[in-house]
């Protein structure tokens, strides 16, 4: 067949703890069981997935001072489950989230080669830099770095990895490493044997200009965040434009957005589904709570069913905590109001409307094309999927939408090599003596 | 008080390290065909070879019965860290998590984190003590039955059932609470090797273990040292009942059986006595049942020098043995590490009265 369309990689992200995961359905499953997530990367790999990817909690949020009760709440610890799912896969690649402001080089660069050995090659991780105060109250380290310190420390801690999965000679001797910068100070003997990827496959998923720049220079992966195709095809030119004065070639770093779906029989169904999907999304409780998030106030008080409040964000408010701050809360309540004004909307009609809605909703077919076409116009080089319900949530995407990629042949048919690079079609990386 | 009535028995899978599974795999196999209690694999940050805590969780899946006990370092590591993955452990293996207190003493090890010079090792139990504390802090963080799903009102959890544990130790803080919802067995077994540890390590074991690893020399000092044990424990407001004391011997079933090997001998090595059995199969059995019957000890932690050769040599001839004569069991009765130890599900202790909740 010849290649009308490019082709696209696929992963599976675990349903988080935010409310994209739907908890109240009768289907909905345990978050923390083996058995889910067993489930789930089967179905991944059933579906020739290139890989299966696990978010991090370092501190549960907090919502008036009291811990956030109206999503999942609660996850295990990813590289642990990352190595048992090891013994029930054999081609998935498996990436976890990790935090590189909480987490020292040597032992986190020890705990990622040796995922690589126990699953042959199939490790990734997800570099995130998560350095405020009240995530740093569960931590030695503590305190708070700014945005573009956490970077210069993800950068460092990155390079210092590197250099320790670099350690050993080809014929298998450990080399003494040396490593000094203005966040670490490493000396010594790297204990791992070189795995069998080199380094593990580098993903990245800051959105900030500091973000697009360390992705550009280190990176694999972009997890990227799905807006609209215009969105997607400038943030991918952008990115791309960035990787050449890295003396890097625009394929060594796939963009791979996280993006929701609906199925249905019909295109109409598949809304209708979508819709019953946002109202379980957004309970009454919820929908407060969202508001809440933006006004900076304690609106308890407020009828979900009712209208908007009359009175002003609190600019400064820590009244959420452990969440993506909002960018402005006076502009988006501006926004909110002249919506629910507009169409008669009330609070939870609002939250429901502007709020994260499903990326791809459709017939297998409809989605599947406009997936092929969100890579054929390059906005994406494949997709993270973000299943709504646990563990069963991606089985019909597996069954019904991943044929339709191999019909038009640009999804594979069969996993061709054994480590996540090869299914991501990466070089291996240099390796630097 | 007497030890328990049939010894628990423990096998050590070091030996030169394996960078792929299956060589560990094979082991935990064969142990779990002895209905062994569990296996254990050291670690720290200058042995080579992969994280220990990872090879075991890459085993849970293809093992159903087998305890699975770690070493995890608490020198370099964030406790909090500690508790999720030790945690994540019990739940990947459905209950059959331990972990083995770890301190990193050298300076080779320092500097590969360039955080603080090596401690000496009365301050490293110290820390020790410490996070054995907030990591069993953390796992009891969250009541067991915190996940109430409740649709009315919109609640996943009921976050009264969910608790900042606030700890504060000499060098770090903790605000908690868990990430993780606390696993199946309540709190995985908390495991002290007394080899090296001194008295810091004894304090931390009497304090916070539920398995006491000890070297002995002679039935009459283990059982002196599990007796010191209890009583340091009772004093400390435990109930001694709830504590396993193991005499760790390392084991070379290299010879030739018809060839009996003088049983074991006394090698005073470093401050502690390390015991080691050089002899075959029926000779190790005789001699586990005689300590045994001494009262020496509640089991035994056996470290092959040969892993492969010496475990199957324990399973299909020492253990079998003592099956045979009905000194040891044939298969598990129960699903979880602590239920092969005998251990009961401890109390959470943040939960309150039912109908209650502390803010």
């Amino acid at each position: 067949m010849t290649a009308l369309h490019r082709e696209l990689h696929l992963a599976a992200h675990f349903p988080g703890v935010n409310n994209t995961t739907v908890w109240a359905d009768e289907r909905s499953g345990s978050q923390i069981d083996f058995t889910s997530f067993e489930h789930l990367a089967r179905t991944a790999e059933r579906g020739l997935f290139d890989f299966f990817f696990l978010a991090e909690g370092l501190r549960l949020r907090e919502h008036k001072g009291r811990v956030h009760d109206l999503d999942v709440v609660g996850r295990p610890e990813s590289i642990t489950v990352l190595n048992a799912l090891a013994a029930v896969t054999d081609r998935l690649g498996l990436a976890a989230t990790v935090s590189a402001t909480f987490n020292e080089p040597y032992e986190l660069a020890r705990r990622l080669a040796s995922l690589d050995h126990l699953s042959g090659g199939r490790a990734g991780w997800n570099v995130v830099t998560t350095s405020d105060a009240f995530t740093g109250e569960n931590f030695r380290r503590g305190g708070y770095l700014d945005r573009a310190d956490r970077y210069r420390r993800a950068e460092e801690f990155l390079h210092a990895a590197r250099k320790l999965w670099d350690s050993w000679t080809p014929d298998g001797a450990a080399r003494p490493v040396e490593h000094t910068g203005a966040h670490f100070t490493i000396e010594g003997e790297f204990t791992v044997p070189r795995s069998p990827q080199g380094h593990p496959v580098v993903i990245q998923a800051g959105d900030s200009a500091e973000g697009r720049d360390f992705a550009a220079a280190s990176a694999d992966v972009i997890f990227s965040r799905h807006g609209t195709l215009e969105a997607g095809r400038a943030f991918y030119a952008d990115v791309k434009a960035r990787l050449a004065a890295h003396g890097r070639h625009p394929d060594d770093l796939k963009i791979m957005p996280g993006v929701t779906f609906v199925l249905g029989d019909t295109d109409a169904e598949a809304r209708e589904r979508a819709a019953e999907i946002r109202r379980q999304q957004i309970s009454p409780q919820n929908a407060i709570l969202a508001l809440e998030r933006i006004w900076g106030r304690d609106l308890s008080s407020y009828d979900p069913d009712g209208p908007l409040p009359e009175i002003d964000p609190e600019p400064d408010s820590t009244l959420a905590q452990g969440r993506v701050r909002m960018d402005d809360p006076l502009e988006i309540a501006a926004r909110w109001r002249a919506l629910s004004k507009a169409k008669g909307l009330s609070i939870r009609q609002t939250v429901i409307e502007t709020t994260g809605r499903q990326s791809f909703v459709g017939t297998p077919r409809t989605v599947a094309e406009e997936l092929l076409r969100f890579v054929d116009l390059r906005a994406a080089d494949g997709f993270i999927l973000v299943p709504h319900i646990t563990p069963g949530g991606l089985d019909e995407f597996v069954d019904r939408v991943v044929p339709l990629l191999q019909e038009r042949g640009a999804f594979r048919t069969e996993y061709s090599g054994r480590t996540l690079r090869s299914h991501l079609g990466l070089a291996e990386p240099i390796w630097k003596g | 008080m007497s030890a328990t009535r049939s010894p628990h028995l423990a096998v050590a899978l070091d030996g030169p390290a394996h960078c792929g599974a299956e060589h560990y795999a094979e082991l935990a196999g064969l142990a779990e065909r002895g209905a062994l209690d569990f296996v254990t694999l050291g670690d720290s940050f200058a042995r080579p070879g992969l994280d220990a805590l990872a090879v075991l969780a890459r085993l849970a899946p293809g093992t159903r019965r087998i305890g699975l006990v770690p070493t995890v370092t608490t020198t370099h590591t964030e406790p909090f860290h500690v508790s999720t993955s030790v945690a994540t452990l019990d739940w990947v293996s459905r209950g059959r998590a331990g972990w083995s207190v770890g301190v990193s003493a050298t300076e080779a090890e320092a500097r590969l984190f360039g955080r603080r010079p090596a401690a000496p090792l009365d301050a490293l139990w110290r820390e020790a003590g410490e996070v054995a504390d907030v990591v069993a802090r953390l796992w009891d963080s969250w009541e067991d039955d915190a996940e109430i799903r409740s649709t009315a009102t919109g609640r996943f959890i009921d976050r009264k059932k969910l608790h900042h544990v606030d700890f504060q130790g000499s060098s770090f803080r903790v605000r908690g609470p868990s990430t993780v919802p606390r696993p199946p067995q309540g709190r995985p077994v908390t495991v002290v090797d007394l080899t090296g540890a001194g008295e810091p390590g004894h304090r931390v074991a009497a304090a916070h273990a539920d398995v006491v690893l000890v070297r002995a020399a002679t039935p009459e000092r283990a059982a002196r040292l599990r007796a010191d044990l209890h009583r340091a424990a009772g004093a400390r407001g435990r109930d001694p009942r709830q504590l396993r004391v193991l005499v760790s011997i390392a084991v070379d079933l290299g010879g030739s059986e018809s060839v009996p090997q003088p049983g074991l001998e006394a090698r005073p090595r470093t401050a502690a006595p390390v015991a080691h059995f050089s002899g075959g199969p029926v000779e190790l059995a005789e001699l586990i049942a005689r300590w045994h019957r001494a009262g020496a000890a509640d089991g035994f932690h056996l470290a092959p020098i040969a892993p492969h050769r010496d475990l199957e040599r324990i399973v299909n001839g020492t253990v079998a043995l003592l099956q045979h004569r009905s000194l040891f069991r044939t298969f598990h009765p129960g699903g979880t590490l602590r239920e092969h130890l005998g251990l009961a599900r401890p109390a959470n202790q943040y939960a309150t009265a039912p109908g209650g909740g502390a803010a």
